[in-house]
């Protein structure tokens, strides 16, 4: 399929300069025989949290997986740096050590593996990284133990299999748990909060605010505005049709309340010129 | 990173080194092949055996040899293989020993060379703390360890040639009383030739003080091992017993076609757990052991127990039930079953449950893992008799497939005739899921601890059943089967 060349207009981010942690440049994905994404530019600095909205299918969740490896989706086109390197050579768990985490719109159940062998699996694989010693098993569930407090999650869900038999907020909540544990550089959250009763969603959200830090950035992904009332973004990317429409502050989660998403299909047009 | 690379990954980490495939140079005491009355006379006079048990030998192999003729060999196992011809076997050979061997001062250094390769140290300053074991090299055993020691509870354990001078009248009275020398094929055939295994036997009360466990090992080319084991439990005795066996690389295949047979009296305990490593042949199929076998236990007592915790990841070709005949009122049986197939390997592999007493109880586990080119079957009856009232069973058959291009199956028979029975049945078929590959990839794991925990995890509900010693060398095991030949 040769790719068609995306409007520049589209690109809602300035070319990458030396303070960006993620640079997304013309970046093309199908899954399938879908071409999904169709040309995004979306640049990250240290810090920041960008909120990604957008109807149904519109590819946030595929550009979520791009950033991770998942093996399915297929870059086309274009190119991601982290951290100033190429990202998309890498495989799933080498990008994972160096500080990408993906928070899972649906978290996957692995029977008969403990919630905490997983974990100080995943901590030390990190670590090792990192150049820092292995954790034994009792400082790692002193560390543990600090942060199931931040997310308000019974120490019985450690001993537990991985996300068996979890609630719908268990599960979130757990994912939140990882990243607190896992201390990422960029912290994509995938649709956190689609199924989470309102108390659920502060809980998550107070989880995720905390977490929030200067050398730290997050992409939180998000059909609903109602999350952003609680993780108040920076900057906000409105993906349609593989494309970000539209980008601004957090007043346009706001405007998008209001609106609805209609308007995409309605006024193309305003999608050029959306870059501040 | 797009799928065809993923099933190379699944390829490589399937790929296995088989690490105990040596030989070890020491000079056979052998038969000539073949099978007739004259290859059965000599094991047993080797043996100097008693007239009744040569004469048991006989019946067995005269029946052996009408099935032969009559083609009775079973085929109704999902496994392929060429036809054997049982006159081209060797049916015993054994190290050549010294003068009578009393104590481990005079078995061969090259013997307890090779177990302790096999991380099985026989001499008594190595010895593993709380495990007796018995050490069977080809058709004989070659020592057993912490003797005395059991014997001061009156516990008896010894290899089955040593039982039969010994303790005749023991032998006499339970030998065949559980599998029947004319019950199968192969079990036919091993008690026409069976030459050497292990026995134990636990008096009234006794609650045996440590794990008894034997060693099996085969090492001759060309020859078929037939050892039999018999462990008997007197009323309230208990004993947790364990076995494991290698055999080294060879491009024919061997035959291993043993029996077990164990009885549990009133309210007697026997945990029998196996760690099969068998050599399972090369990636193409060629070489490995034949493991026909035919395991069975008696719940003869009222409220007796036995469980057989298996974990099979060796061997070409398995053909296997440890069963359990439930006669008595209130007694269990359990199975617990792990068994990974890998490139060529083929595995039918389950377990009989018959209930014959009143409330009685039976609980099936089986876990099935196939990688590479493997077969694998669950094969499993559950008979409730007519006078088993208020008898359960509960059985649960998982397969786990990696790849594509492996299979799995599952072949339950029930077979009720008491209307106050409960018997369930539940089965799962699932391919290791990318989702969950990429989930802990996406944490960090390397893609071959993500197999391997997904493995294990899928395996822990069975592996908990092991002894402490053996549960961490069976994970590593697992893990081991599906390992790179990286690292």
């Amino acid at each position: 399929m040769s790719a068609r060349k995306p409007p520049e207009a589209a690109r809602s981010e300035p070319q990458a300069s030396g303070g960006n942690m993620l640079e997304i440049e013309d970046l093309w994905a199908r899954a399938g025989d879908a071409e999904i994404l169709r040309g995004i530019d979306l640049a990250i600095r240290p810090g920041e949290v960008h909120a990604l909205m957008g109807p149904n299918g519109s590819g946030k969740s595929t550009l979520a997986h791009v950033l991770a490896g998942r093996p399915d989706v297929e870059v086309t086109r274009g190119a991601v740096r982290f951290q100033g390197r190429d990202l998309l050579g890498l495989a799933p768990e080498e990008r994972a050590r160096q500080g990408i985490f993906l928070a899972f719109q649906y978290p996957v159940e692995i029977p008969g593996v403990t919630n905490s062998y997983f974990l100080k699996a995943a901590l030390n694989a990190v670590r090792k990284q990192r150049g820092e010693p292995e954790l034994d098993a009792i400082d790692f569930l002193a560390i543990v133990r600090r942060i199931l407090e931040l997310v308000k999650m019974d120490e019985k869900l450690l001993h537990r299999a991985v996300n068996e038999g979890f609630s719908g907020g268990e599960k979130k909540r757990n994912e939140v748990l990882q990243m607190a544990v896992l201390e990422p550089r960029l912290a994509i959250l995938d649709e956190t909060d689609s199924g989470l009763d309102i108390d659920a969603l502060r809980i998550v959200a107070d989880g995720v605010n905390a977490l929030r830090a200067p050398d730290r950035a997050m992409l939180v992904i998000t059909h609903y505005q109602r999350l952003l009332d609680y993780i108040v973004p920076d900057r906000v990317h409105v993906l349609a049709d593989g494309r970000i429409a539209r980008s601004g502050g957090a007043e346009l989660a706001r405007a998008l309340e209001k609106e609805g998403y209609g308007w995409l299909a309605k006024e193309p047009g305003l999608a050029t010129g959306a870059a501040p | 990173m797009e799928r065809s690379s993923e099933a190379k990954t699944l390829e490589k980490l399937t790929r296995r080194e088989y690490a105990y495939g040596f030989v070890t140079e020491i000079d056979e005491d052998r038969v000539p092949p073949g099978l007739d009355e004259g290859i059965v006379r000599l094991i047993s006079s080797k043996k100097q055996e008693p007239e009744w048990l040569l004469e048991w030998r006989l019946k067995a192999l005269r029946r052996f040899l009408e099935m032969v003729e009559s083609e009775k060999e079973p085929t109704w196992a999902q496994v392929r293989y060429p036809k054997i011809d049982y006159q081209k076997l060797v049916y015993y050979s054994a190290p050549k020993a010294r003068e009578k061997v009393s104590g481990l001062d005079e078995v061969d250094p090259e013997l307890l060379r090779t177990y302790e390769k096999l991380g099985i140290p026989l001499v008594e300053q190595k010895r593993l703390a709380g495990v007796a074991v018995d050490a069977v090299f080809d058709s004989v055993s070659v020592a057993t360890t912490f003797k005395e020691e059991l014997e001061k509870q009156g516990v008896v354990f010894c290899s089955f040639s040593e039982a039969v001078q010994r303790l005749p009248g023991l032998v006499k009275e339970y030998l065949g009383s559980v599998v029947p020398y004319s019950d199968n094929f192969f079990a036919c055939l091993n008690s026409a030739v069976f030459s050497d295994g292990s026995f134990a036997y636990i008096p009234k009360g006794v609650r045996c003080p440590m794990e008894l466990s034997t060693y099996f090992r085969i090492n001759a080319a060309g020859t078929g091992q037939f050892e039999r084991t018999l462990i008997v439990a007197d009323e309230g005795a208990y004993v947790s017993y364990l076995e494991g066996c290698t055999a080294p690389m060879r491009d024919e295949n061997q035959l291993h076609a043993a029996v077990v047979e164990l009885v549990a009296l009133d309210d007697a305990q026997i945990k029998y757990s196996t760690v099969q490593n068998w050599y399972p042949g090369d990636a193409n199929g060629v070489g490995g052991v034949y493991n026909f076998v035919t395991k069975r236990g008696a719940c003869r007592g009222r409220r007796s127990k036995i469980s057989w915790t298996q974990v099979e990841t060796g061997s070409a070709i398995t053909w296997k039930y440890p069963s359990c005949i439930l006669q008595g009122d209130d007694s269990v049986g359990e199975f617990y079953s792990v068994a990974m197939t890998n490139h060529r390997q083929q595995a039918d592999t389950g377990t009989k449950m018959i209930h014959l007493g009143r409330n009685t109880r039976s609980t099936i586990v089986s876990k099935g893992i196939s990688a590479g080119h493997g077969q694998q079957s669950y094969r499993g009856l559950v008979r409730i008799g007519p006078k088993a009232s208020g008898a359960r069973n509960h059985s649960r058959c998982d397969s786990l497939l990696l790849g594509d291009e492996c299979g799995a199956h599952t072949f339950p028979y029930l077979e009720v005739k008491n209307a106050s029975a409960t018997v369930e049945h539940e089965a799962t078929t699932s391919k290791i899921g990318e989702d969950q590959l990429f989930y802990l990839r996406q944490r960090g794991i390397s893609e071959e601890d993500a197999v391997s925990m997904i493995v294990n995890g899928f395996c822990k509900q069975v592996l908990r059943e092991l002894p402490m010693e053996f549960a961490v060398e069976a994970q590593n095991l697992l893990g081991l089967s599906l390992e790179g030949s990286v690292g």
